[in-house]
């Protein structure tokens, strides 16, 4: 059966990495459907955050196959109930919008949204959220003419109380850098 | 032209004290690392490192071979037989481009190589400079790493870090490219510092005891085992190790193609190879085992065949250094993830002599089925025409199974993995996962430079010939002794056979109408012969054997010929077919 699971990649900041990354989905025919790439806490680590829609043992050898690439150092696979995960998504919409009559800012207030900022011809709104949350605001703004929609792709966090520097200090203690 | 040839006159002394450059720097790097050949192919983006090559006088070989591709499987058979990394140069653009072939044959094979590209200066980098092709890009996926090097200064770390992934844990390829004014840019203070680790990279997995034990307790309690021996008992130069654990245990030991040379054919324990169109007891047996051992190999499709239907009475333990592999094909009741000597020499602390007498006459049963149905036809043919598998055998005989036997991909290569009786470690060269056509001829080349005081034949059909056949040129430049076996059967024999059995005899594209291999072989100055007759096989290879230079014997062989037993494709290895 297929779910939602959402990758965490711990990487080096070396050019070409993200492609070769890309390249173990593209070879098993795996759609991505969001990626975010992002510094970590400590120096030089990146983390890059990736959702599929597959199955569990499709994922975990995908995983195996990421974590086999020189520059990444351990992968994570998630599924949703074990994150914490949030999308930002921005909405323009014509300063006419406001002209109209309608109530902006209790729409706004309604979907725990936030006016970034107000100009002459436009107003632009922020929400950050599931992507139901952002979903459902796209909605409810739709009627007054959304001129522009942009989501990020999930930013998440697992729950489990484990620092990266543990995990990555697992990794290396399980492993020799020579053979004798 | 007089100033033309004042020039060429200063310039040693100018470059007497020139400083270091990066190319001089990719020179002196591989020389530190041990290297002593390259193969390799020049052009406008690598200039620079041959000049220093050039400089450098005679410490490093450069075998110039006449295809890009040609330089790769050279490589690969140089490092197969000799343990050691190979090394190719080539241009950038078309140069880098035509190894593409080889880093993926490489790449599934496991094969430590070091690629070095030149590439345009980095300021043109992306503006679709003359010979410029974004390699990088391209060999993504088929290499262990790439590196694309745009400043002199990192020249030596670049290659160390090469060498070092190259040949460590699971072996791969790796690809240097260096761009033009890197090869120029000038090196201070240049040190090579051999690589002995690089973060982020994990090659050797510590051993888990706990899962060793595991297995030992299965393989203890085990009634019908069976080992399947693969590439990494080769690599991690394991033969002892498992010779000892199965003069130990008592288990049979069937191997892969690559695995053929893990294990001595000639021991009583070994029962033939398996996969597609390996040996009858092996396969079959495969389905009635209850414990497979799996060490260094992948269960490829070729030897697993319907996974869903394979070793289906059996549990499985499965040893391998590369963590991915474990339940990637089969899933392992017992995985240890390990480099197999390390395991094997644990392992043989806590395994014990059991009788397996019965289980064993069980595939000597099965073996004597095969040799009725198929080995003896083969080897001893009722029909006028010369059968591959006879060829095969007859240079087994008189090599006694001591040669590096090289092959090329189709019948001719399993013939050879059939029929040729290695006793020997790192004697078999062959493209296993990608079945490159063309790769046998080049790949012979490398094997003799890598093992030079072993004969080294190589057996090819008269398709995979023509693929490389330019590289008939590199083995008389150089004098190098590869004695060729030109199985011609004027087809395309394994797609032919699949035609004749799955197909309904539709031979689309297979049959060919071939030039005279003698008339081109003398042409590139090789010694050749034919021979059309049974009469005059056995003399035609003794001859072949005591010739002293690169030699061409092309044996007219039977065209409906085909490789049996088989295990059609999508069938279960149990359904292994002796007869179409």
């Amino acid at each position: 059966m297929e779910k939602l699971f959402t990758l965490n990649i711990v990487t080096e900041n070396n050019i070409g990495l993200l492609n070769h990354v890309t390249i173990v989905f593209t070879r098993r025919h795996l759609n991505i459907r969001s990626i975010t790439a992002s510094e970590s806490k400590i120096k030089d680590i990146y983390t890059y955050t990736i959702v599929v829609k597959t199955t569990e043992e499709l994922i975990g050898k995908v995983a195996k196959q990421l974590e086999k690439l020189i520059g990444v150092y351990k992968v994570f696979v998630y599924e949703d109930h074990e994150l914490i995960h949030q999308e930002l998504a921005l909405y323009k919409l014509p300063i006419s919008a406001i002209k109209s009559g309608i109530n902006i800012e209790e729409i706004v207030r309604e979907h725990s949204a936030r006016i970034l900022d107000i100009e002459t011809e436009y107003i632009l709104i922020e929400k950050t959220g599931h992507k139901e949350d952002t979903q459902k605001l796209l909605k409810a703004l739709q009627p007054f003419g959304v001129l522009q929609f942009i989501r990020s792709g999930r930013v998440a966090m697992a729950k489990p109380m484990k620092s990266l520097d543990e995990h990555l200090l697992e990794k290396e203690n399980a492993y020799t850098y020579s053979n004798t | 032209m007089a100033t033309t040839t004042q020039t060429t006159k200063e310039k040693p002394a100018q470059q007497k004290n020139k400083i270091m450059n990066g190319a001089d720097s990719v020179i002196q790097s591989l020389i530190t690392e041990g290297v002593e050949t390259v193969f390799g192919y020049p052009g406008g983006a690598i200039m620079p490192i041959y000049d220093s090559l050039y400089q450098s006088g005679s410490k490093l070989r450069h075998i110039l071979t006449r295809h890009e591709q040609g330089a790769t499987h050279s490589a690969q058979g140089f490092a197969k037989v000799s343990g050691k990394p190979g090394v190719v140069f080539a241009t950038s653009g078309p140069g880098a481009t035509n190894l593409v072939t080889g880093l993926s044959n490489a790449m599934i094979d496991s094969t430590p190589m070091v690629c070095i590209t030149g590439q345009v200066a980095s300021h043109l980098l992306g503006f679709d400079a003359f010979q410029e092709t974004d390699i990088v890009g391209i060999s993504m996926p088929v290499t262990k790493w790439n590196y694309q090097v745009t400043k002199a200064e990192e020249i030596p770390e670049a290659i160390a870090k090469a060498f070092y992934i190259a040949t460590s844990g699971r072996p791969g390829p790796v690809l240097i490219d260096i761009t033009k004014d890197a090869q120029l840019g000038a090196v201070e203070n240049y040190e090579y510092k051999k690589a002995t680790k690089v973060p982020s990279y994990f090659p050797y997995p510590k051993l888990d005891m706990e899962k060793l034990r595991e297995a030992a307790n299965l393989i203890n309690n085990a009634k019908k085992p069976l080992v399947l021996a693969g590439q990494g008992i080769t690599i991690s130069g394991a033969e002892e190790e498992l010779k000892t654990f199965a003069n130990r245990t008592g288990i049979p030991v069937a191997a892969t193609l690559f695995g053929l040379t893990a294990f001595p054919s000639r021991h009583p324990l070994s029962v033939g190879m398996l996969g597609m169109h390996g040996n009858y007891a092996p396969n079959i047996k495969t389905n009635e085992a209850d414990l497979i051992i799996a060490i260094g190999m992948r269960f490829d499709d070729r030897v697993t065949g319907d996974t869903s239907r394979y070793a289906i009475n059996a549990k499985v333990i499965h040893i391998d250094i590369d963590a991915s592999e474990i339940d990637k094909n089969i899933k392992a009741d017992v995985a240890v993830i390990s480099d197999a000597k390390k395991a094997l020499i644990k392992l043989n602390e806590l395994v014990q002599k059991n009788n397996f007498e019965e289980w064993l006459a069980e595939f000597r049963k099965l073996e004597d089925i095969e040799t009725k149905a198929v080995i003896d036809l083969d080897i001893h043919p009722k029909g006028n025409e010369i059968k591959m598998a006879e060829v095969v055998h007859e240079v087994s005989e008189q090599t006694n199974g001591e040669a590096i036997a090289v092959s090329d991909v189709g019948q001719n290569q399993m013939m050879t993995a059939r029929y040729y009786k290695f006793v020997n470690p790192k004697s078999i060269v062959t493209s296993g996962g990608l079945g490159t056509m063309g790769f046998g001829l080049p790949a012979a080349i490398g094997a003799k430079l890598g093992s030079p005081d072993r004969q080294v034949v190589v057996f090819i059909g008269d398709g995979g010939f023509q693929m490389t056949i330019q590289e008939l040129a590199t083995a008389w430049h150089y004098k190098i002794p590869v004695k060729i076996v030109l199985l011609n059967n004027s087809c395309l024999g394994m797609v032919r056979q699949w035609q004749q059995l799955f197909f309904d005899e539709r031979y689309a594209c297979t049959i060919m109408t071939n030039p005279d291999f003698i008339k081109i072989s003398e042409g590139f100055g090789l010694e050749a012969i034919k021979v059309t007759e049974r009469k005059d096989l056995k003399k035609a290879i003794s001859k072949m054997l005591d010739s002293e230079g690169p030699y061409l014997l092309e044996v007219s062989v039977e065209k409906i010929d085909n490789v049996f037993p088989m295990v059609p494709s999508g069938a279960s290895v149990s359904e292994m077919m002796l007869k179409a």
